[in-house]
C-alpha cells in the first residue's frame, strides 16, 4: 500500500510535468484523475495544494471538481460495488438487488458504509447482459444473482476484509 | 476609425461602426433591447437569453450581447414571437425563484422584477420545483442567499475577473448549480474580501449586505447611550441617488439634518479622521523615506484591501501603512478624546458610521482594532441601509434644511473630501507631506495625473529635489496588476494607493442600487459622484489637512504629535498573514476552468 507520503510525492509531480505546459491550466482535470487515481477521491487539503502549485483559484477546480459526477468528494470504501441499472438487468430484477444492498449495507446509492468497506453505486449498462443482473464490485463483474445470492457475496468481501485476504469465490 | 456598415433595425436602415455587437450597436440607436446577465464591466456570458433578437436568415433568435452586426444585417427588437419568448425565458427563471417580492430587500430596486413588469407577465404558467437552500449568514458583511439567486454569473465574474478574488464559483449543475465560494466554504471562512461588489451587480438579492437597521433603530430609543455617528467622503456624493436625485448632487448638508432627525446626539464627519489619517500616514511615509524605511509604502484605508492583502499578499505586509482607516481612527477618538471632553463613559457612547461600504462592516470587527477593549465603531451601516432608515422614520430628505456637522470631530479640509474618489488619498498626502518635508506650500495641489478612472495611474513630484514616484490602482484586479509591478521591482515607487472597490469608495459595495433605466458602477455616475468630491474640496477655503484648525487642536490637547506613543496607541494597526490563502492566476483564462 502506498502512504501518504508517496501518494504526494506521485502527484506532485504529475502536476509539476503538467506545469511544464504552455496551457498548464487546462491539465486541471488530468491532475484531479490522478488525485481520484491515488486517494480514491478529491481531500480538500490536496485541492488546496493543487490550486497553489498550479495557481488556478480554488474556487475554480471546486466548480470544476462538482461539475462531474465522476470525482468524488468525500471519501469512498474500500471497495466499490456498482449495481446495473441498465434496461436488461432492469428487467431481471436489478431493482431487488439495489434494494437488497441497500438493506443489507444500510447505505443509499452514492454513500459509503460506516465502517468504511463498501461504497453504493449505480450504473448503466455494464455490457454484460448475457449474465443480467449483474453487478460489478471493484473491477470484477459478478452475474447471474438474486437478492440472497448479493447479500452471501458481500459476506464473503466482508469475511476476506477480516482476514486480510482476497476474494476469491466466483 | 471604424468601417461603417450598414443594418436594418425594424425595417429602418442605419449606417453603424463594424465590430461591435448588435446589443451594442442597438443601444447607440435608441433601441434598449432587454437583457440579465450582461454586463458592460465583464465578459459576456450569453447565459440568460433574455437579449435575444430575429435576424432575418438565421434559423434561431441570436443573443444580441453576443452577436456582431455586419453589412447588410435585417435585425428585428420586438416581433410578437420574441416578446413571446422573452417572455417565455423570464416566466421560466421567475418559475424556480420565491414569490415573495414584498418582503424582500430589493423589492423596488430588483432587475429581474423590472424585468417581468417589463415584459407584461401578470400569471405564472409554469409551475416546477423549486430549489431551497440555506442562507450564508456567517460573514458580518456579505450575506449569501442562493434561493434567490438566477445564475446569471454576474457575481462570479465581477469577483474573478474585475476583482480577481475568485471566491465564487457555479458549483455542481443542471438544476443543482449553487454559486457558492470552493468547498461551500461559509463567506466568513472564504477568501471572499467582502468588498460588496457581488451584491452590487446582483441583480435579485441573491447576496446582500448584513443588515443593522433595525438593531441601530432600537439602539437610538435607548435614553442611556449617547449616539454618535459619522459618515464617509462618498455618501454625500451617492446617498440622492437612493432618492430618485441624478448621480454627482452633494447631499452633505441633508444628510446631517437626516442623521440628526433620525435621534443621533452627535453629528460628525469622516472627513475629518481622513484629514487626520494624512497627518499620520504622510508623517509615516516621510518617515520611511528618510530612515531608509520600506517602501514602496501602501495605503491602509480600504478594508476590502486590508483583508485582501492578509490573504494574497502577506510577503508585503511590511509595506503598508499602519494607519487605521478613517472610519476606525474616528471611532477611536471617539470612545477617546471625545468621551473625555464630553465627560460621560466610553461604554455609553454607541458609536455608529454611515459607509459607502460593506467591508467597513468587517473592518469594525477585527480585535486589532479595539481601543482600551472596547469596538471604536459598534454598528456600521451602509448607504443604501442609511436611505432606506431615512425613508422609513418619514424624513423629507431631499428637501430638508441642510446643517453643519458637529465639532470637535466633524470640520474637514478639501483634501478630506476626496478621500472617496480614487487617487483621493495621494493627493491629499502630497498636499499635506509637500509641506512638511520642505517647509513651502504647494502651490498646484490639483494633482492630475492621479484622477479618473484608468486603472493604474502614475505621477512623479519633486520633494527638495528628490524624485517620488506614486502609483495608484482602484479596484482589486488592478491592484493585482500594480503590485506585481510592485514585487518585480521594489524600486520602481515610493508610494502607493489601493482602493478595493472600482472607482474608489464612490464605487463601494455598499453604494444605492441601480436605478431605473441606469446600471450598477456606470463609469459616468462614477466621475459624476467623484466629481461632486473634487467640486466639495474647491468649495473650501482649506484645501490642505493640516490647516483644519480642528485637527490642530487635537493634536494640541490630546495625541502631541503625528506618530507619537498616543497616536499610536489610538491610530494605527499591525496586519498578519490570513488564511485561506488567496491565490491570483498568472495569466488571465477562460479555458474551461
Amino acid at each position: 500500500m502506498t502512504t501518504t507520503d508517496d501518494k504526494l510525492k506521485t502527484l506532485d509531480a504529475f502536476m509539476a510535468q503538467a506545469c511544464e505546459n504552455e496551457y498548464a491550466e487546462s491539465y486541471l482535470i488530468a491532475v484531479l484523475h490522478k488525485t481520484q487515481e491515488l486517494y480514491g477521491y478529491l481531500p480538500t487539503e490536496v485541492m488546496d495544494r493543487i490550486a497553489e502549485r498550479m495557481q488556478i483559484p480554488t474556487a475554480h477546480i471546486w466548480g470544476v471538481a462538482t461539475f462531474y459526477h465522476y470525482f468524488n468528494l468525500k471519501p469512498i470504501g474500500k471497495h466499490i460495488v456498482s449495481v446495473c441499472l441498465g434496461t436488461a438487468c432492469y428487467v431481471k430484477g436489478a431493482d431487488k438487488i439495489l434494494n437488497a444492498l441497500k438493506k443489507e449495507l444500510g447505505v443509499e446509492v452514492g454513500e459509503t458504509t460506516e465502517d468504511k468497506l463498501f461504497t453504493l453505486q449505480g450504473a448503466r449498462c455494464l455490457g454484460a447482459c448475457g449474465i443480467a443482473p449483474v453487478i460489478m464490485i471493484d473491477d470484477k463483474i459478478y452475474g447471474e444473482l438474486d437478492s440472497k445470492k448479493t447479500v452471501d457475496l458481500i459476506n464473503q468481501y466482508r469475511k476476506a476484509a477480516a482476514n486480510n485476504s482476497k476474494v476469491t469465490a466466483k | 476609425m471604424a468601417e461603417k456598415i450598414t443594418i436594418t433595425i425594424n425595417h429602418k436602415e442605419y449606417k453603424v461602426d463594424s465590430g461591435q455587437t448588435i446589443m451594442q450597436a442597438a443601444d447607440t440607436l435608441g433601441f434598449h433591447i432587454p437583457r440579465l446577465c450582461y454586463h458592460p464591466k465583464l465578459s459576456i456570458e450569453g447565459a440568460c437569453r433574455v437579449c435575444i433578437v430575429e435576424v432575418e436568415g438565421m434559423r434561431n433568435f441570436v443573443a444580441s450581447c453576443a452577436y456582431p452586426v455586419s453589412d447588410g444585417m435585417k435585425i428585428y427588437t420586438n416581433t410578437q414571437q420574441l416578446r413571446k419568448a422573452r417572455r417565455d425565458i423570464i416566466e421560466l427563471i421567475l418559475d424556480n425563484h420565491p414569490l415573495d417580492c414584498h418582503t424582500c430587500e430589493r423589492d423596488g430596486n430588483c432587475e429581474l422584477q423590472r424585468l417581468a413588469a417589463s415584459m407584461g407577465i401578470r400569471a405564472r404558467h409554469f409551475e416546477g420545483e423549486k430549489k431551497h437552500y440555506e442562507e450564508d449568514l456567517s460573514s458580518d458583511a456579505v450575506i449569501r442567499n442562493p434561493d434567490k439567486c438566477i445564475l446569471c454569473g454576474r457575481c462570479v465574474r465581477m469577483c474573478s475577473e474585475v476583482q480577481q478574488v475568485h471566491n465564487l464559483t457555479q458549483a455542481h449543475r443542471g438544476f443543482n448549480t449553487v454559486v457558492m465560494p470552493a468547498y461551500n466554504l461559509p463567506m466568513a471562512d472564504s477568501v471572499c474580501t467582502t468588498c460588496g461588489q457581488c451584491i452590487n451587480v446582483c441583480p435579485t438579492a441573491a447576496f446582500l449586505e448584513k443588515n443593522y437597521t433595525q438593531e441601530l433603530f432600537q439602539k437610538l430609543n435607548d435614553p442611556d447611550l449617547v449616539k454618535v455617528v459619522q459618515f464617509a467622503p462618498s455618501v454625500r456624493a451617492a446617498i440622492g441617488e437612493a432618492f430618485g436625485l441624478a448621480p454627482g448632487r452633494n447631499m452633505e448638508g441633508e444628510l446631517v439634518a437626516a442623521l440628526r432627525k433620525l435621534g443621533f446626539d452627535y453629528v460628525f464627519d469622516t472627513q475629518f479622521a481622513a484629514d487626520l489619517t494624512i497627518m499620520e500616514e504622510g508623517s509615516e511615509f516621510l518617515e520611511r523615506l528618510q530612515n531608509k524605511g520600506k517602501l514602496p509604502m501602501i495605503t491602509s484605508c480600504s478594508s476590502a484591501w486590508m483583508k485582501c492583502v492578509e490573504q494574497f499578499y502577506p510577503d508585503l505586509l511590511d509595506n503598508i501603512s499602519t494607519c487605521k482607516s478613517p472610519m476606525s481612527m474616528q471611532g477611536a477618538l471617539t470612545k477617546s478624546y471625545f468621551a473625555k471632553k464630553i465627560g460621560v463613559d466610553p461604554k455609553k457612547i454607541l458609536s455608529v458610521s454611515v459607509m459607502c461600504c460593506t467591508a467597513k462592516k468587517y473592518e469594525a470587527s477585527r480585535p486589532e482594532l479595539m481601543v482600551d477593549g472596547m469596538r471604536g465603531v459598534d454598528i456600521v451601516v451602509t448607504t443604501r441601509e442609511a436611505a432606506w432608515m431615512i425613508k422609513s422614520a418619514g424624513i423629507d430628505f431631499v428637501n430638508i434644511a441642510p446643517e453643519e456637522p458637529d465639532h470637535p470631530l466633524g470640520m474637514s479640509s478639501g483634501a478630506g473630501a476626496i478621500f472617496g474618489a480614487t487617487g483621493g488619498v495621494m493627493e491629499a498626502a502630497i498636499r499635506t507631506a509637500y509641506e512638511l518635508y520642505t517647509g513651502e506650500t504647494l502651490v498646484d495641489i490639483e494633482v492630475e495625473s492621479i484622477r479618473g478612472l484608468k486603472g493604474i495611474k502614475e505621477g512623479k513630484l519633486e520633494i527638495d529635489g528628490k524624485e517620488i514616484r506614486v502609483a495608484v490602482a482602484h479596484g482589486l484586479g488592478n491592484s493585482n496588476k500594480l503590485l506585481e509591478k510592485v514585487r518585480q521591482d521594489p524600486d520602481r515607487y515610493h508610494f502607493v494607493e489601493i482602493m478595493g472597490c472600482p472607482g474608489g469608495c464612490v464605487g463601494g459595495g455598499g453604494q444605492p442600487y441601480a436605478q431605473i433605466n441606469t446600471i450598477p458602477l456606470d463609469d459616468e455616475a462614477l466621475k459624476k459622484r467623484a466629481g461632486a468630491l473634487y467640486d466639495l474640496d474647491r468649495s473650501k477655503t482649506i484645501r490642505r489637512s493640516h490647516e483644519n484648525p480642528d485637527i490642530q487642536k487635537l493634536y494640541k490637547e490630546f495625541l502631541q504629535s503625528p506618530l507619537s506613543p498616543v497616536s499610536h496607541k489610538y491610530l494605527h494597526t499591525h496586519y498578519q498573514a490570513k488564511k485561506p490563502i488567496g491565490i491570483v492566476p498568472k495569466k488571465e483564462s477562460n479555458s474551461g476552468v
